[in-house]
């Protein structure tokens, strides 16, 4: 599909690859966010990569819309092509209704077994779309189809920090707690965010993840480590 | 020496701001910053400052801080009244847009801010905070930024780069900074192309209210609903501070520094960044309007402003004071012209 610019006023324009909500379409978009990081044109801000768009910010004082779009398409025709694999995380999921409180309504509803919704939901292997809504959200995809179903109608006031939810046929781990209405299916012991660390986001778009089924003792012993600092999430990375 | 302003009485939202956060959206981690760059960039040039140095935004009502330094050179833009308690003394009103010079052992009581949402401070030599990716913002929402991203409370420290105030007399703006007046500019888009034409008339043509739920993440705007092509909801992509998005009930939102790095709902346009000070002033109750121009418009209107704002700089000058004869400003205009014409004010007139 064709190319599309669209304004944010004068600080920043999008490139839209097309509205679908897939992997070729996200590829463009990482694909041109990783070029213009490694070679930013005079007077870019930084970019911003979405499920289909980039959020080109420029500084209107430096550059003009004029120049800061004409350097994008120049990359553009430049060539398209993807960047390598992101990293691989392996994270820890405890599916117990103790901690995903939607567990049993969405396993009804879905016509499956909870230990049914876990299984399909470990099966797969997740890409880091885009982060948003807050710091260190991923939006990953794509859920087994079996899995999909709408947001919830009620969204939650309160849900956990490290709870793990899906939503049509996206995933995600709140990395705080906040509202959200996301259907909650268990928890991941070791948080999305961690100001204490060098680098405080874990996940970045472009990433890889797996989630694996851990029991609830598991994950105390893990959330204990975490709690002490005695735990490296670099052991979370996939060689 | 250690030097520190001291939190006696925290007042009801300030924090620490700069310029913002800029780098790590792709991370989610929204901007932050100051909603009035402006007066930021003004109070930092009075201290003679770098502009984008952090100092606090202060909303409703003020803290009052204790110098615990020899001396510190401060000065605050933005409609709020200080007042200066110093040991054997009765309190003295200090004038924003200007500096001060305060001692140890002074109080200063920053008061109600009345007429804007915010009003700034800036301290000589700024504070000696630790940035947190880059940034002395406070995002509060996470909690992200120095003192734990959160608004000043009792008994912070907020520690000086500089021990004592810098020399030279204090100085002060003219006048207050012009932030112009009349409707918001807007580009239209990204997504106007999801509205109906009735509502891309209407909401260039209606007035709107900034309705009570208004923080530093955005404004939410009461008035002529506006009605969508289709639905509401987009991909999710991304937003900068002055989107206006509107959800499914037609009601828009303006977006302040604290928004989200991305949202799933059409925006219909977006303030142009030299009006965007002026948006992060309104408060709830205010009444706006918007109108419409292009990006190479909006380019033009933030390039004069940046001029605006380089003359209001330039033109900042030692204080006169009230019905004296300002002593410093008497010696430096001796040691140029030779003679003072002080019925004119002594400075600006050239001299046979």
């Amino acid at each position: 599909m064709e190319v599309r610019f669209t304004s944010s006023g004068d600080t920043a324009f999008n490139v839209e690859f097309g509205e679908a909500i897939d992997r070729a379409t996200n590829a463009r978009v990482m694909a041109l966010h990783a070029r213009l990081k490694a070679a930013p044109p005079p007077g870019l801000v930084e970019t911003v990569p979405t499920f289909r768009s980039l959020l080109v910010v420029y500084d209107p004082v430096a550059t003009s819309r004029r120049e800061m779009q004409a350097a994008v398409e120049t990359v553009l025709a430049d060539s398209d092509t993807a960047p390598g694999d992101g990293r691989l995380w392996r994270l820890p999921v405890c599916y117990d209704p103790d901690l995903g409180a939607d567990l049993a309504e969405l396993a009804d509803a879905l016509g499956l077994t909870m230990e049914r919704v876990a299984a399909l939901h470990g099966s797969a292997e997740y890409f880091v779309y885009m982060l948003g809504f807050m710091p260190g959200f991923g939006y990953m995809g794509d859920l087994p189809v079996e899995l999909d179903r709408p947001r919830r109608s009620e969204p939650r006031v309160r849900v956990p920090a490290g709870s793990v939810a899906v939503a049509g046929r996206l995933t995600t781990v709140y990395p705080w707690e906040s509202p959200g209405g996301w259907h909650l299916i268990g928890r991941c012991p070791v948080p999305l965010y961690d100001g204490g660390r060098p680098d405080p986001v874990l996940l970045a778009a472009g990433d890889r993840v797996r989630f694996e089924a851990v029991d609830r003792a598991t994950f105390d012993g893990i959330a204990e480590a975490v709690g002490t600092g005695c735990f490296d999430p670099a052991s979370l990375r996939a060689a | 020496m250690a030097a520190f302003l001291t939190v006696i009485q925290p007042g009801l939202f300030a924090t620490v701001q700069d310029l913002g956060r800029f780098g790590f959206q792709e991370l989610g981690m929204p901007v932050a910053g100051a909603l009035d760059p402006v007066a930021l960039r003004l109070a930092n040039a009075l201290v003679g400052n770098p502009l984008g140095m952090a100092g606090l935004e202060i909303a409703l009502l003020g803290p009052a801080l204790r110098v615990d330094a020899p001396s510190v050179r401060i000065a605050a833009v933005g409609p709020l009244t200080m007042t200066l308690e110093r040991l054997d003394a009765a309190p003295q009103p200090l004038a924003p847009h200007r500096s001060h010079t305060l001692h140890q052992g002074d109080v200063l009581r920053l008061g109600a801010v009345d007429g804007a949402s915010v009003a700034c401070l800036a301290v000589a030599g700024g504070f000696a905070l630790a940035p947190v990716m880059g940034s002395l913002s406070s995002y509060v929402r996470a909690g992200i930024g120095p003192l734990g991203g959160r608004p000043l409370t009792e008994g912070d420290r907020l520690p000086l780069a500089r021990d004592g105030a810098p020399d030279g007399p204090d100085v002060e703006l003219p006048q207050p900074p012009d932030y112009g007046a009349g409707p918001l500019r807007v580009v239209p888009g990204p997504q106007e192309d999801r509205f109906t034409e009735a509502a891309l008339k209407t909401f260039l043509s209606a007035t709107y209210r900034v309705g009570s739920q208004a923080d530093r993440m955005g404004l939410r705007l009461d008035g002529p609903a506006l009605e969508h092509r289709g639905s509401a909801d987009i991909p999710s992509d991304g937003l900068v501070t002055g989107s206006i998005q509107v959800p499914g009930n037609g009601q828009p939102i303006l977006l302040l520094n604290d928004h989200q790095t991305a949202g799933g709902y059409a925006k219909i346009a977006t303030v142009i960044s030299a009006d965007l000070p002026r948006a992060g002033r309104l408060r709830p109750g205010d009444g706006l309007s918007f109108q419409a121009v292009t990006v190479e418009a909006a380019e033009a209107m933030r390039r004069s402003r940046e001029q605006a704002i380089a003359g209001w700089i330039r033109a900042i000058r030692p204080v006169r004071p009230a019905g004296g004869i300002d002593l410093e400003a008497l010696y430096a205009e001796n040691l140029i012209s030779g003679t003072v014409d002080i019925v004119n004010g002594g400075s600006d007139l050239p001299l046979l």
